[in-house]
């Protein structure tokens, strides 16, 4: 079936991978009892490969740099602030943003399961829900954001939170320094995911190259 | 439970290994098993809590080589088969052999970005008054149940501070288990590094955990 193909080569993607056979018969099972729709498993999977992802975090995150009465709402109520931008549902029921100072340091993690706000975010990347990240970053986040490449000066505190119960949080890093000027659109550009999860920062002016933030196939991703 | 789940401070899994591009999925099953995973949700048989339950019952050797998605089909597995829709057969055979439970509803296309844009919210209105308020030194329990909980081992029998009440939120531990959603108040609960980790910690360091009500006590 030409859904069971995608586009990346992978080691894990094969006709002896045990769980795509796995997968396979469960859906077939279902799909013979009429429990499931196959056209809406294909609509599920291009809602969160074209639709939903950390494009979206990021024109919440651009507005709120350019605009202080869309933050002062952010920060008050994020649940209402993110719909207003047509992002809710499914994992961003009960947001809360939380924003990075001079001083702070924010961020995300689910040391029980893989809690994470996919309005904003889109699905978590592999190692937010692998069991380094999640026993590490309550314990030893410097150690962690090194492994991302950033390293903060001691005296910056930092503040984990572990999503144990159903709010969903996205980290609004500082606006980084020479952007005045810019469009929230270009913004934007800056604000990659893991400044959301805060495990990096925005990108500077300058530093963005062709395809640098979103994969191709992301692009086409509508508002 | 003290499941493999529970993973707050524990070591030895290795470097965090971020991935540079990293792809929405890394297999076409992946993504099957997100859409298969949601769809079969949506039947309304059972709740987040359950799921996740499910999830952490895994043995652990099992929890910790398996990947993500991994855990989720084994674990959706169960709950097929614990609520009717699907029996052990025909996992096996791979194809329906028996009519098997009607779901109260089935996901159909023209459904589904409603359905996303919904989501499932699961906070409710509380007659009671919140017992704690922002600045309040709390304690939290000491309890180790069998059955599903949302407080991790690391945040147990530790003080911290209220820093925000939350809505009333239902109770993953009654409601894992078909007791009720005995909604209770969430707080946002502050700890110091060195309450959790001890004089090593780092003492610039800040956890906080959201605790529904019946987990922490007075300090």
């Amino acid at each position: 079936m030409t859904h069971e193909h995608h586009d990346h080569d992978h080691h894990h993607d094969n006709e002896l991978d045990p769980f795509a056979a796995r997968v396979k018969a469960l859906e077939t099972i279902l799909t013979e009892k009429g429990l499931i729709d196959p056209a809406a498993i294909d609509t599920i999977v291009e809602t969160y490969e074209t639709k939903v992802g950390p494009r979206n975090g990021a024109r919440v995150v651009a507005k709120a740099w350019a605009d202080p009465e869309f933050a002062e709402w952010l920060e008050r109520d994020a649940t209402a602030a993110i719909a207003s931008l047509g992002y809710m549902g499914r994992q961003g029921e009960h947001m809360q943003a939380v924003f990075n100072t001079e001083d702070t340091h924010n961020l995300i993690v689910c040391t029980l399961c893989s809690c994470y706000p996919w309005t904003v975010l889109g699905v978590p990347p592999v190692w937010y829900k692998a069991p380094p990240y999640r026993s590490q970053a309550v314990i030893n986040p410097r150690g962690v954001l090194a492994e991302f490449g950033l390293i903060l000066p001691e005296e910056t505190r930092i503040r984990v939170w572990d999503s144990t119960a159903e709010l969903r949080y996205m980290v609004v890093p500082m606006r980084p320094v020479e952007t005045d000027g810019l469009s929230e659109e270009e913004l934007a550009k800056l604000v990659t995911r893991d400044a959301m999860i805060g495990t990096g920062l925005p990108l500077r002016p300058g530093s963005l190259g062709p395809g640098a933030l979103w994969p191709a196939d992301d692009t086409g991703a509508a508002s | 439970m003290n499941g493999p789940h529970d993973l707050g401070g524990q070591m030895g899994f290795g470097p965090v290994a971020p991935e540079t591009d990293e792809p929405v999925f890394h297999a076409g099953w992946e993504k099957r098993a997100l859409g298969v995973t949601l769809a079969t949700g949506a039947f309304g048989a059972w709740t987040i809590d359950e799921s996740r339950h499910a999830r952490e019952c895994l043995p652990p050797a099992i929890y910790y080589s398996a990947s993500y998605y991994e855990i989720w089909i084994r674990a959706l597995e169960t709950l097929l088969e614990r609520h009717g829709f699907v029996s052990a057969d025909e996992l096996q055979a791979g194809h329906k052999l028996w009519p098997g439970v009607t779901p109260k509803r089935v996901l159909h296309e023209s459904d589904v970005a409603a359905v996303l844009a919904r989501g499932a919210p699961c906070n409710r209105e509380l007659d009671a008054s919140p017992r704690f308020r922002p600045g309040d030194r709390v304690h939290t329990i000491n309890e180790h149940p069998e059955g599903h909980t949302r407080l991790p081992r690391y945040a147990r029998d530790k003080i911290g501070t209220i820093e925000a009440v939350r809505d009333g939120f239902v109770f993953p531990d009654t409601n894992a288990h078909g007791k009720g959603e005995d909604p209770q108040h969430v707080y946002t609960v502050c700890f110091e590094s060195r309450e959790l980790w001890g004089q090593g910690a780092d003492p610039a360091l800040t956890v906080s955990i959201d605790a529904w009500e019946s987990y922490l006590e007075p300090a």
